[in-house]
């Protein structure tokens, strides 16, 4: 390339690249208005949940519908929340959220250290079978599960919910793992040379490394509880135990006629904490996405 | 054959004794599951009382019974027209946000925020843009062209394309990897073509897809492996219907499963599931030499 743009004469050169740069522009200028229609086209659901949670029952079936609420009804919330015991769910979903994704997060992170650290005998072929497991339908292996369950007496609480949990997620573990690969072994080696067992290395040394990639794997496994709804309706039969996809659901199929104004308001507070996280550490996000796509 | 040395055998020891905890729970979670739902799928079952073994019966009933083609050819609709749409989508979204603008950092939360909404608000949110009298869709098409827009989830011929519409707007995972992987694009290649003369679709048919082809794979191996296992719209918005025509795959495992008590039956759908989704994983992954394209050659 060099020997081929020096025989041409200077002018043309620069009128050649005057003339890409005015079509870089005209792209750009595209480009942002295009994104500015699709932007408005994501908004806009968001929107109409948000202005519907504040109508009326009367201005909510208005033809043409309103913009902006004529008038703003705050307390559809309140008569949301009141209409089933949503803070009971809405606790029963923290908890099961905030407890599942740490033991599996905990327990994925020693499993992803001992495949990352050791090369023992078997370590690709034990590391392909996990691997493969991500592709594994849930549905495929949830009737013997339940039947497991049942046997216990474990149905109608939250245990088939968090106990396999406990023995690490395919997923997190190889996302851990890609992390542990980039830090350097003479860590490692030198920990043990100064007699460090093998296991206060991983959890003084090699984890509080990795806590970026501990975010990612903890937002994820969190985001993955709030919205499954599968597994509770599978497990969870009485009122009290409901998770909030389950109380959403059955919500809905309460009335004859749907309020759609208190279901958006239900269902409004029970996408504020996703929403919240992913403003709150959007870098985490984007992280334990792309890690996981680029393989 | 030799023996193994004092390192490699403590090397192995502490990674099987780190990693126990997944090999367990893959034995008691996974594999054993898997093993033992290939055994309840030969038998008569119904939790109350013990299987009772009858051979290939359920698979034979399943292969004349007009529902389950109906949800295997409902599902199979949903992916093959959704999943590659969907990527091509978000393979121009992500380039789209690729270009150095004013905002990028403002348009990218935008295109990914919908994806935080998702399982059963999501389903809820779109039953009421797409409810035929009231929902905000069906207010905009009269608004703008004056005719009265279709029962989108009411009518068998828009049911699935409606589903399929509405899972565009939580693309953002997909669009979020494509950023990722147009990264990895070397832009000396454009700035070649550009010189060369070749106009933008060339440079796109080309050279951008043939360079984001690996995460193509990924994503479409993934994404129709996701969308095998559709429940919640099926579920939450239109409960298989109108006439069977959303009747999921997943939908009908879980009603013979847990509603009628079918284990065995619900047993074999899901052997079924299982096979077709290896084969169709191992089959992409074989062809896939011919149109992946990796950096340094083939493989």
């Amino acid at each position: 390339m060099p020997s081929g743009t020096a025989s041409v004469r200077p002018n043309m050169r620069a009128s050649y690249y005057g003339s890409m740069k005015t079509r870089e522009t005209t792209v750009k200028v595209l480009a942002f208005l295009l994104l500015v229609c699709i932007c408005l086209v994501m908004i806009l659901p968001l929107y109409i949940m948000l202005s519907t949670a504040l109508k009326t029952k009367q201005e909510m079936f208005l033809v043409p519908p309103t913009w902006i609420p004529n008038e703003i009804v705050w307390h559809n919330f309140v008569d949301a929340m009141k209409s089933k015991p949503f803070g009971r769910y809405f606790t029963n979903t923290t908890m099961f959220s905030v407890f599942g994704t740490f033991g599996e997060v905990l327990v994925s992170s020693v499993v992803a250290y001992g495949f990352s650290r050791y090369k023992g005998i078997g370590r690709n072929a034990v590391f392909m079978i996990l691997l493969s497991t991500m592709m594994i339908p849930y549905p495929v292996i949830m009737i013997p599960q339940f039947v497991l369950f049942k046997t216990l007496g474990w149905t109608n609480t939250y245990l088939p919910l968090l106990i396999p949990s406990l023995f690490g997620s395919a997923y997190i573990i190889f996302l851990l793992r890609q992390f542990f690969n980039t830090l350097p072994m003479d860590l490692f080696e030198a920990a043990r040379l100064d007699g460090c067992s093998e296991f206060r290395t991983y959890w003084n040394i090699a984890l509080p490394l990795c806590q970026p990639a501990i975010a990612s794997a903890a937002i994820f496994g969190f985001m993955w509880r709030w919205n499954e709804y599968l597994q509770p309706l599978i497990y969870l039969n009485s009122d009290t135990k409901y998770t909030l996809s389950i109380a959403l659901a059955s919500f809905r199929s309460m009335y004859s006629v749907v309020p759609w104004n208190l279901l958006m308001a239900a269902s409004l507070v029970a996408v504020l904490p996703p929403v919240l996280l992913f403003f709150l550490a959007q870098k985490y996000f984007v992280q334990g996405i792309v890690v996981s796509g680029l393989k | 054959m030799r023996w193994m040395t004092k390192s490699e055998l403590r090397e192995t020891a502490y990674m099987y004794t780190f990693t126990a905890p997944w090999i367990i729970g893959f034995i008691q979670f996974i594999g054993g599951p898997i093993v033992v739902s290939g055994y309840y799928s030969l038998t008569r079952y119904d939790i109350a009382n013990a299987p009772v073994f009858i051979g290939l019966k359920n698979y034979i009933d399943l292969f004349q019974n007009e529902l389950f083609w109906k949800s295997a050819g409902v599902t199979l609709y949903y992916t093959l027209v959704g999943v590659p749409a969907g990527l091509f989508i978000s393979l121009l979204a992500a380039m789209l946000l690729n270009v150095a603008i004013p905002g990028q950092r403002l348009f990218r939360t935008i295109v990914y925020m919908p994806s935080v909404v998702s399982g059963v608000s999501l389903s809820l949110l779109w039953l009421w843009l797409l409810n035929p009298d009231f929902g905000a869709v069906n207010m905009f098409i009269y608004n703008v062209f004056h005719v009265q827009g279709p029962g989108w989830l009411t009518d068998q011929k828009w049911v699935i394309p409606s589903l399929i519409m509405m899972s565009f707007w939580t693309l953002g995972n997909h669009v979020v990897i494509y950023i990722a992987g147009l990264k990895g694009v070397p832009a000396n290649l454009y700035e070649a073509a550009q010189i060369d003369g070749a106009s933008k679709l060339r440079q796109f048919w080309n050279i951008t897809v043939p360079m984001v082809s690996p995460v193509t794979l990924f994503l479409l191996i993934t994404g129709i492996i996701g969308s095998f296992q559709v429940f919640v719209q099926a579920s939450v918005m239109t409960d298989g219907g109108p006439n069977y025509a959303s009747y999921f795959y997943v939908y009908y495992l879980y009603q013979q499963a847990f509603k009628s008590f079918n284990l065995g039956y619900a047993s074999a759908m899901a052997w079924i599931l299982f096979v077709f989704v290896g084969a169709l994983t191992w089959f992409m992954m074989k062809l896939s030499g011919k149109w992946v394209h990796y950096e340094g050659g083939e493989q």
